[in-house]
């Protein structure tokens, strides 16, 4: 099926931005009538190498061709002329337009200056056509479902001539049978022997349709290999970046036992919570003092439970019981009432509030908590802020200044600050570690250790595997959107094991009873 | 020479410099234009002289633009305060009207007490609109800006209702302590609403809800609430306003009370510092930019500006004041004189041919 020659090839592409080495000495290449998987955790450089090609960043070092020619795109707009066309992950159409407005926006055939409607319809007919669309082209597209328009975006991409096809996390919003729909149309291109750029985290998917497969990690080139001949178990390796051996050896260190942890009522027990798209139906159990991890790769779910737990999205069903009696988490404002906090991965949109001082941002969960009527004194204020600048080594030291001009690190420990100010007895930190430097990252989780023998209990989220492994009482593995297992962390639970269940999705003996 | 160039930085970089200059350059302008611009005199007990007259007349704008800062700084926007300074001065102008004291107090207190009930339900509606069934503020409040000018009408069967009521009178044109009351009840205005969001937590919590909604429901705020008061003490700030104008001239216009008032005092909170997408707002950087507006508003008169020149030369004026308060703005005007004289273009270098 593949061509001899690629279509497609990027050799010796380094991209660096201030502080940081996006991509170090890629090399890639696209052969015609293949679909290629490009693999890697967050910030592994995918979105940065997608960019370089088509000309959104230049690049430092390196060189791209196509069809055996030298290119260097300025933009977008040049490579989709030249034939390489992005469909972002973001669908970006405009909904309120008609379907063939969308695929001949800014490029519609016109005669002297009008546009030539018919035309536009006529051909926006035959092109849905060819993917085997049945569409009315005069509808507008936010009629049609988020699968059906991410073919129409396809549609506007193929439109163009094009030889490369790069579809950059299509899936992440699809279900199953929108998934299973737009792969047909993927095979179809490629039998048409378009070369396709396929980015996903979703690693069944990968093994659904990829052919090739190249891996990134931090910057770097990791490998390309045939998909057949690399077991998932690999690829999740290849891409976590840890040789097995390596992760068996972690250091144990006095952990309490998850039995005797488990003795008595749950602090927060939870069965048949989900949502529609987000995640599917699972039960867990926190009790006071216990570390729970979620391990899973990115979109497999995590932080859709964790917000689930929070209230901050709704359950479509299933019950919670909070110290034993039943009630319910359906707001934030509810779920910290019953004592729940929760630091949010985003932390520039769902964290920090820019505007407002440190000393703000810290005593805002407890100002919530408490009502606008009763506000906390200033002295009370001071003292609190005042004792975890110094706990958490806040730095600058100055709590009146603007959170916004603090660093990663800061503005994360702030957020942290601001849930341990409220007294919470369960806390769920999702990717509190990520972004920032290590000795930042060693503090919160020497924090996390002593909180939870102080009996807080900690939903701890990360997609660092050892980091899991050396903080939680359980691991629980989210994979494709399913909590797949969740493992006792005693002497018999590695990292190993971990990703297997990531990779394999099997159920292994459940430490949950 | 460093020290005070550093003094000096730190002072134009306060919030308040550049509002508070404008304010100044405007009255030196007069003054030079009119020597006897600035001039103060005491008559018969009380004080009179242009400044006092912009104070005063300035009066129900600042009140107007308080309870817009806090709306402002929600995220939202109030169009309805105009319509609602008509509806509450048409309510108490009527009450009043019909009865056969006119000068009682109680009738007066009642009258108010009235206005102010029907204001406050009105502002609930708002924020009702806003907060709980979430329509865009602009649009929420676009519905009684335009059916609350019908409603006034309707409050006063489409006549000018005339009064001759001293004690509602002396709302707007009263004395105290050798000042025109108008100017008490604006300032007492001021401290409540600043003394209600800054003792409390409530102003903290509004620019929590402003600057980031998302965070902020994640704090465990419950938005909903706080962005419904915002409208309603919006509405009382409004109520309150509607009673001066009309207190002014003893008649309620439904059509004319209070018209564009919502327009003047958006660009007030806009020229005291508080941002239109929300967070942080300026209680005492509104007042200023309300006395900025009023004071303009005076010297086009003082200036002899004909009628048809006057709203030009205002908005040429808004556009500078905006200007110069834009940081950015600023930035650019300031390195363009330290780079004088322009650097000589740089030939674009040619594009690195990759090698193949």
């Amino acid at each position: 099926m593949t061509d001899s020659r690629p279509v497609l090839t990027m050799t010796g592409i380094s991209k660096s931005f201030p502080g940081v080495r996006a991509l170090h000495d890629v090399n890639f290449r696209l052969f015609p009538g293949e679909v290629h998987a490009l693999m890697g955790e967050n910030g592994a450089g995918k979105s940065t190498l997608i960019k370089v090609l088509t000309g959104v960043y230049d690049t430092d070092e390196g060189a791209i061709t196509l069809h055996d020619e030298p290119v260097s795109f300025s933009g977008p707009m040049q490579a989709t002329a030249a034939g390489v066309s992005t469909v972002f992950q973001e669908v970006n159409l405009c909904t309120n337009l008609s379907v063939a407005e969308n695929i001949f926006i800014g490029r519609e055939p016109r005669l002297f200056g009008a546009v030539r409607w018919g035309e536009v319809r006529r051909r926006a007919r035959a092109l849905l056509a060819r993917l085997d669309l049945d569409l009315d082209v005069s509808a507008p597209l936010g009629s049609y479902s988020l699968a059906i328009q991410q073919m129409v975006a396809i549609a506007r991409a193929i439109d163009i001539k094009a030889r490369v096809l790069i579809l950059d996390e299509p899936t992440s919003s699809l279900d199953a049978d929108e998934v299973a729909q737009l792969f047909r149309i993927m095979r179809q291109l490629r039998d048409e022997g378009i070369a396709i750029l396929f980015v996903t985290h979703f690693l069944d998917q990968v093994y659904e349709i990829a052919d090739r497969i190249t891996v990134l990690r931090n910057g770097g080139l990791v490998g390309e290999y045939l998909t057949t001949e690399l077991p998932q178990l690999s690829l999740v390796e290849k891409m976590i970046g840890k040789e097995l051996d390596v992760l068996e050896g972690i250091e144990e260190h006095s952990r309490r036992d998850l039995a005797t942890l488990e003795e008595g009522t749950p602090l927060v027990a939870v069965s048949n919570f989900g949502r529609a798209g987000a995640v599917e139906p699972f039960s867990l159990t926190i009790h006071a003092g216990e570390v729970v991890g979620l391990a899973g790769l990115l979109g497999s779910g995590r932080t859709e439970v964790a917000r689930l737990l929070f209230g901050a999205d709704r359950s479509d069903g299933g019950q919670v019981a909070v110290d034993g009696t039943a009630s319910s988490l359906r707001t934030p404002a509810q779920a910290i009432d019953h004592g729940v906090g929760f630091c949010s991965e985003n932390r520039r949109a769902e964290g920090i509030v820019a505007d407002l001082s440190v000393r703000e941002n810290m005593i805002l969960a407890m100002q919530a908590a408490r009502g606008w009527l009763r506000p906390i004194p200033r002295r009370r204020q001071d003292e609190l802020v005042d004792k975890y600048v110094k706990a958490l080594n806040i730095r600058p030291a100055d709590p009146e200044v603007p959170v916004r001009n603090l660093s990663g690190g800061n503005q994360q420990k702030v957020l942290l600050a601001r849930w341990l100010i409220t007294e919470p007895r369960l806390l769920i930190l999702d990717e509190p570690t990520r972004g920032i430097d290590i000795g930042a990252k060693t503090e919160i989780q020497k924090l996390v250790t002593q909180l939870s023998d102080g009996g807080m209990a900690v939903l701890f989220i990360s997609a660092e595997l050892e980091e899991v492994l050396r903080l939680s009482h359980k691991v629980a593995v989210m994979r494709d959107r399913q909590m797949v297992a969740q493992l006792a962390n005693d002497e018999s639970l590695d990292a190993d094991r971990i990703m297997q269940t990531i990779a394999s999705g099997s159920h292994r003996e459940e430490a949950d009873r | 020479m460093n020290d005070t160039m550093s003094r000096f930085r730190t002072m134009t970089g306060h919030r308040l410099f550049w509002p508070a200059a404008v304010l100044f350059a405007m009255l030196a302008a007069n003054t030079i234009y009119r020597p006897g611009f600035l001039s103060i005199e005491l008559k018969d007990g009380h004080l009179y002289g242009t400044p006092i007259d912009i104070l005063r007349l300035s009066a129900p704008l600042i009140l107007v633009a308080l309870g817009m800062t806090l709306v402002i700084s929600t995220g939202g926007i109030d169009l309805s305060v105009g319509s609602l300074c008509a509806i509450s001065g048409a309510i108490a102008c009527m009450y009043i009207s019909k009865q056969p004291d006119q000068s009682s107090i109680a009738v007066v207190a009642t009258a108010l007490a009235m206005a102010m009930g029907v204001s406050l339900v009105l502002g609930a509606w708002n924020g009702v609109l806003v907060a709980v069934i979430g329509i865009q503020p602009i649009i929420a409040t676009l519905i009684l800006m335009v059916a609350g000018r019908g409603l006034a009408q309707l409050i006063t069967e489409g006549q000018i209702i005339t009064i001759n009521s001293e004690p509602y009178r002396a709302i707007g044109l009263g004395h105290a302590l050798t000042l025109p009351l108008a100017i008490f009840i604006a300032l007492a205005a001021a401290l409540l609403v600043a003394a209600f969001t800054r003792r409390t937590a409530l102003g903290m919590i509004i620019e929590s809800v402003g600057g980031n909604s998302v965070a902020s429901r994640l704090a465990g705020i419950r938005s909903g609430r706080v962005i419904f008061l915002a409208y309603v003490i919006s509405a009382a700030c409004a109520a309150v306003a509607g009673f001066m104008m009309t207190a002014n001239v003893s008649s309620a216009d439904g059509n004319a009370a209070g018209l564009w008032v919502e327009l003047d005092a958006i660009l007030a909170v806009v020229i005291g510092g508080t941002s239109l997408a929300g967070g942080r707002f300026f209680l005492s950087g509104t007042i200023i930019g309300a006395l900025i507006i009023q004071t303009l508003t005076t010297t086009v008169y003082a200036m002899d500006i004909s009628p048809q020149t006057s709203l030009l030369f205002k908005a040429v004026v808004v556009i500078a004041v905006c200007l110069i308060q834009a940081p950015a703005f600023r930035a650019r005007f300031t390195r363009r004189r330290r780079n004088a004289p322009p650097p000589a273009p740089v030939a674009d270098k040619p594009k690195e041919q990759v090698p193949a």
